[in-house]
């Protein structure tokens, strides 16, 4: 079997829902069903109040960037290098890792503002990511 | 009453196979090998050992090594998970399997074709959904599969905040590779390291070069705790546990810990600080020498501050000031570490601790009474210190 695109993610229990509103075009968070609390990456336990039951919510898409690094080496298939990893504090309160397109390497910026936006291969598989913000946009 | 472990054990023993990119045989030939020049180097006899403890990531089975070399009938046996974030967990179960009276002679050790084999900067993949993997999942699907990928992340935040340029990275590769230069079981040995070499070098990640990156070798490395009081027996000048301990913190994962507010440090670092220097009733004033865990060149320099040799954002200029040569404040991984000599994950490091206190490295420095040395960092992790009987 040859790999033709993006190592796909392992999909369980704990994160395979998530992959799964990801295709349909959302980018969720998790959110604890008794306290509220937010969280990510998801888990099934919310560390706060211990509770089991959790529902997610969509998240508007818009953050900073806490923190970025560029990949050059060594170069997978079904990826474009240089590679651009971000980890994103979306607004909500959360923070996300993803890729972030539409920027070369040279103009990511600590604290810059960016967008999610659904991402498709040319296999079909959708993930999200991220590009900068629209200039004097949100 | 609870029973503290300070000066309760010590390192009797230490050895090693030779360090190569492709060994030509078996892990299991290489653990034996190693496991045995540690018993001749200590004085013990196969049948007296009792206890072993290795990594998760050690494909070699206990019995299988209990039965190759021939010890003796065991009464402990554990493996600690993480990778190099076990080195230093390993010291920690010898030393509370003698101190509790669990076992009397314990053998750690860690053995791989790390180069010829499975090669961990290779980084992730696999099909059983565990909850480990559904960890690395966040990570795969964005390409971000390598350790120097997941390190960079931290690494690169650190620098950016507190100006830590690829001078200050090359100073800490180009320190250990001088020291490698003079250890003839390093895989760089005879390889002289230069600043316009490094500046030059490939480009891994944003601020990692190929030289801030540790090696991938074939080695065997193997290390016998016993008694402290035993240890006066045996052939060598004991190392003996100060203090020791493995660290987690809150919001800590595996490589990935970047869901905490702090992305400018190692918290479960510094909780391995306190919790050395407590148990031993040391301070960083103490320490003379260290094996700081060296897989990534910014890694060194941040635990510069972990461990209070430095404050925060300053131990780029203790760097720069070539406090971890020989003569400095503090030299560091005297025998090359895992950047020069060879990577068994840690463990290696340990020994060379292990070295520097009996006066025997490469490199050694004039006066030594104490050696920090770390395990894994960005991982859960671990710090023992070393002293003189």
């Amino acid at each position: 079997m040859t790999i033709t695109g993006r190592i796909k993610p392992p999909m369980g229990h704990d994160n395979g829902w998530w992959w799964q509103r990801a295709a349909e075009g959302v980018l969720a968070i998790q959110r604890c069903a008794k306290c509220g609390t937010l969280r990510h990456p998801p888990r099934p336990m919310c560390s706060e109040c211990r509770t089991l039951e959790w529902d997610h919510v969509a998240a508007s898409g818009r953050g900073t960037v806490a923190s970025y690094t560029v990949l050059y080496h060594p170069r997978f298939p079904g990826y474009e290098y240089p590679l651009i990893i971000v980890l994103v504090d979306l607004d909500e309160g959360v923070r996300i890792t993803a890729e972030l397109k539409d920027c070369a390497p040279e103009d990511v910026r600590f604290g810059m503002t960016v967008t999610a936006f659904i991402h498709e291969d040319p296999d079909g598989f959708r993930l999200p990511m991220f590009r900068p913000a629209a200039t004097g946009g949100q | 009453m609870p029973i503290s472990m300070k000066n309760q054990a010590a390192v009797a023993g230490i050895g090693a196979t030779a360090i190569t990119r492709n060994s030509g045989v078996s892990e299991l030939a290489l653990a034996c090998e190693a496991i045995s020049k540690c018993l001749d180097d200590a004085g013990v006899a196969p049948g007296d050992v009792d206890g072993l403890v290795t990594y998760t990531l050690e494909t070699n089975d206990e019995v299988e090594v209990a039965r190759a070399v021939g010890l003796g009938e065991l009464t402990m046996f554990a493996k600690i998970n993480y990778g190099g974030g076990a080195a230093v967990g390993l010291v920690q179960q010898a030393a509370m399997a003698i101190t509790s009276g669990a076992a009397t002679n314990v053998v750690i050790w860690r053995a791989m074709n790390g180069r010829s084999g499975q090669r961990m900067g290779q980084g992730v993949s696999g099909n059983i959904i565990s909850s480990d993997l559904i960890h690395w999942s966040w990570y795969m699907a964005y390409g971000m599969v390598t350790p120097a990928s997941w390190v960079s992340m931290i690494a690169n935040k650190y620098m950016n905040l507190y100006g830590v340029t690829a001078e200050h990275l090359a100073e800490v590769a180009i320190a250990q590779r001088n020291f490698a230069l003079n250890n003839p079981n390093a895989l760089n040995y005879g390889k002289p390291l230069t600043l316009e070499e490094y500046m030059n070098s490939k480009r891994i990640t944003e601020s990692l070069r190929i030289h801030d990156c540790c090696l991938e070798t074939d080695c065997g490395v193997a290390l016998l705790v016993t008694s402290t009081e035993r240890a006066r027996d045996l052939r060598h000048k004991p190392a003996v546990i100060r203090g020791v301990t493995q660290a987690s913190t809150r919001g800590q994962e595996q490589m990935t810990s970047f869901y905490r507010d702090e992305l400018d440090c190692l918290p479960e670092m510094e909780f391995a600080a306190r919790r050395v220097y407590a148990m031993s009733g040391l301070g960083p004033d103490d320490i003379d020498a260290a094996c700081l865990y060296d897989a990534f060149t910014p890694e060194v320099i941040m635990q510069l501050e972990s461990f209070g040799f430095c404050k925060r954002g300053e131990a780029k200029d203790f760097v720069a000031a070539g406090n971890l040569r020989l003569g400095g404040r503090l030299p560091n991984n005297t025998h090359g570490g895992l950047l020069s000599e060879s990577y068994a994950h840690g463990l290696n490091n340990v020994a060379e601790g292990v070295r520097l206190i009996r006066g025997t490295s490469c490199n050694q420095p004039d006066k030594v009474e104490h050696v920090l040395v770390s395990s894994g960092v960005g991982v859960p992790t671990g710090a023992v210190i070393f002293g003189k009987d």
